[in-house]
């Protein structure tokens, strides 16, 4: 556990980083300190490994005031991820991972077989290790710098933007590994981000802090999209937040209707004109995409690649509400795949359906 | 061909028989000048770390130290040679009179490299090892100076070098190094110009340098195995 209390940073110049700042970052939670530039949020999880000393106040990890501590000490004990991942690019991949257990003395070979493990588990081939940073993409790299920050298995993890450098892709991966990561190892982790849509998607807990360092609001992601504090932490959390907190409500059994198929490769069917979009499905019923029934086939025989409509996206059983919303909104034909955990066909629903179910919730949550 | 095998010959050319007639004497005066031009860059180097360091750690002091050290470098050598003993109060000839005037050059040209290399070392890097807890000399030797290797080592080759000619002209005050071929040649150039010693000094001075600066470029690459990493 890591807490603040009234916890400030004035700097000499009289500008004020962070104001009195009250905060518990839970044990085994994913804390997500988020908000505009100049709101103090870098620097406040920078007070927690004493990069910046505070003005006044305590930050205590667990029992122990962090001040008490030698820096040095206090940092070999919390894993530290920065933006751009700041390798060491004169070690061997092996070796930057190594560094904290390095660093207390732990037996060279030792160090570098729990470095190797730790490679993998942040989904790198083994024969990076003898590499060098540069050899590597940003992506990568970041992973290295993630492993590098669990080496020494320290219980809490300072991560400072460390997927905004990476491309959109790239950046997604790294946080759904990251969330699969952490629900193995469960540790106390502070988060800076200036993306509201990353704080929502990896924190249990989300800290909005408005410029010069006031904590605005401290909740849930849930509790956060659904009832803002105030215009600020409105503001800031974006428009489309009723849409996005429907992400975090599953959709439950959805009732799907059979969806008539077609194989990709079959011949193209003829003569049903009642409904002009068909599904297209590959040999182990995995949705590909829509046939317009109602096209010129001129030169084509079967179903092949190029005739389909990708557009719709897919919705699991057991998913959110989101999920499945979107998955009827993006449909050319307006009816939303649904697809069981193997990626298989299982049916389909309406916007219409998902909309019913969700006033459902709605009802149930007020008596 | 009678007149290549006189080594009396006073043509430039003659500088090779004019080291097989003096071998021992002539490979002695290059293991001085070979010591007295690679010692005061190694003393330099280490005087210059600190104060590099201090240059690049405390930001205000970059221009003095930067500055005063640039200064030095402008003493000519000569100069600095008569004035080293008696401003250390040590005699005139004494044996450490021009490794200490050298090293003096070392520091001048070293201490700007050295602050330079350290800034080239990213920042996320520093902060980075700062953050995972490696304490000031820690970082400093296994973090920061190794990633500064290659500008230093740019920095070296220029003083290494620099100073296989300085102490030639030290020669000229009477210390044993191949500055004293040049003395020989002018001696024996009465009543005609006699060429080979001073010849010979110029080739085994060129020698040395391209040995030296080839010894600095080796180093450099063994230290930077990463620099070579090839983006894969």
């Amino acid at each position: 556990m890591i807490r603040f209390d009234a916890v400030t940073k004035r700097y000499p110049d009289g500008t004020v980083a962070v104001d009195s700042l009250e905060l518990t970052a839970a044990s085994g939670q994913i804390t997500v300190l988020v908000g505009p530039s100049g709101c103090g949020k870098t620097t406040s999880l920078r007070m927690i490994n004493r990069m910046i000393e505070p003005t006044s106040g305590t930050i205590w990890l667990d029992d122990t005031d962090t001040a008490s501590m030698a820096t040095h000490e206090l940092r070999r004990q919390i894993g530290y991820v920065i933006q751009h991942a700041g390798l060491f690019p004169h070690r061997t991949i092996v070796d930057n991972i190594a560094t904290v257990p390095f660093l207390l003395g732990t037996d060279k070979k030792e160090a570098r077989k729990t470095a190797l493990e730790l490679l993998e588990r942040v989904g790198l081939p083994p024969h990076f290790a003898k590499r060098y940073p540069a050899q590597l993409s940003g992506g990568q790299q970041q992973r290295v710098g993630v492993a590098r920050a669990l080496a020494a298995d320290p219980p809490v993890m300072l991560m400072d933007e460390p997927f905004s450098a990476v491309d959109p892709v790239v950046r997604e991966q790294l946080q759904d590994e990251f969330l699969r990561l952490q629900q193995e190892l469960g540790k106390t982790i502070v988060f800076v981000t200036h993306d509201i849509d990353e704080a929502i998607k990896l924190g249990d807990q989300v800290a909005v802090l408005r410029v010069g360092g006031h904590l605005a609001q401290l909740a849930s992601p849930v509790e956060l999209l659904s009832r803002p504090i105030d215009a600020f932490v409105a503001g800031f959390v974006g428009r489309d937040r009723g849409y996005r907190a429907l992400g975090f409500t599953t959709a439950g059994t959805l009732s799907t209707r059979g969806e008539p198929t077609v194989t990709l490769g079959a011949a193209i069917p003829k003569g049903t004109d009642t409904d002009t979009w068909l599904l297209v499905v590959d040999a182990q019923q995995a949705p590909q995409g829509w046939l317009d029934l109602g096209a010129d086939f001129t030169g084509h025989e079967t179903v092949s690649d190029e005739l389909l409509y990708r557009g719709g996206t897919l919705a699991t059983q057991g998913g959110t509400l989101r999920a499945a919303l979107d998955a009827c909104l993006s449909s050319p034909s307006g009816r939303g795949v649904v697809v069981d955990d193997g990626g298989a066909l299982i049916g389909s629903v309406t916007a219409r359906e998902v909309l019913e179910l969700i006033e459902a919730r709605e009802t149930e949550r007020q008596p | 061909m009678t007149v290549l095998a006189d080594s009396t010959s006073s043509s430039p050319l003659h500088f090779a028989q004019y080291f097989l007639d003096h071998s021992s004497e002539d490979l002695r005066l290059l293991w001085s000048h070979t010591w007295l031009s690679v010692v005061p860059v190694v003393i330099g180097l280490l005087i210059a770390l600190p104060l590099g360091w201090t240059a690049r750690r405390y930001r205000w002091t970059y221009p003095p130290i930067i500055s005063i050290t640039g200064l030095l470098y402008t003493i000519p050598s000569i100069a600095l040679f008569v004035m080293v003993p008696p401003l250390l109060g040590l005699d005139t000839l004494d044996p450490l009179q021009v490794p200490i005037a050298l090293t003096v050059y070392s520091v001048a040209l070293l201490v700007r490299v050295v602050a330079d290399g350290l800034a080239s070392v990213p920042e996320d890097t520093v902060q980075a090892a700062t953050a995972l807890g490696f304490r000031p000399v820690e970082r400093f030797f296994k973090v920061e100076l190794p990633i500064a290797v290659p500008v230093i080592a740019a920095g070296l080759r220029v003083a290494v070098v620099s100073n296989v000619s300085i102490v030639a002209v030290a020669g000229t005050i009477g210390l044993s190094n191949l500055g004293q071929l040049f003395t020989q040649g002018f001696q024996l150039s009465t009543p005609d110009a006699y060429y080979p010693p001073i010849v010979l000094g110029i080739v085994l001075c060129v020698l040395l340098a391209v040995v030296l600066d080839l010894a600095v470029v080796g180093l450099n690459r063994l230290l930077t195995p990463w620099r070579r990493a090839v983006p894969s």
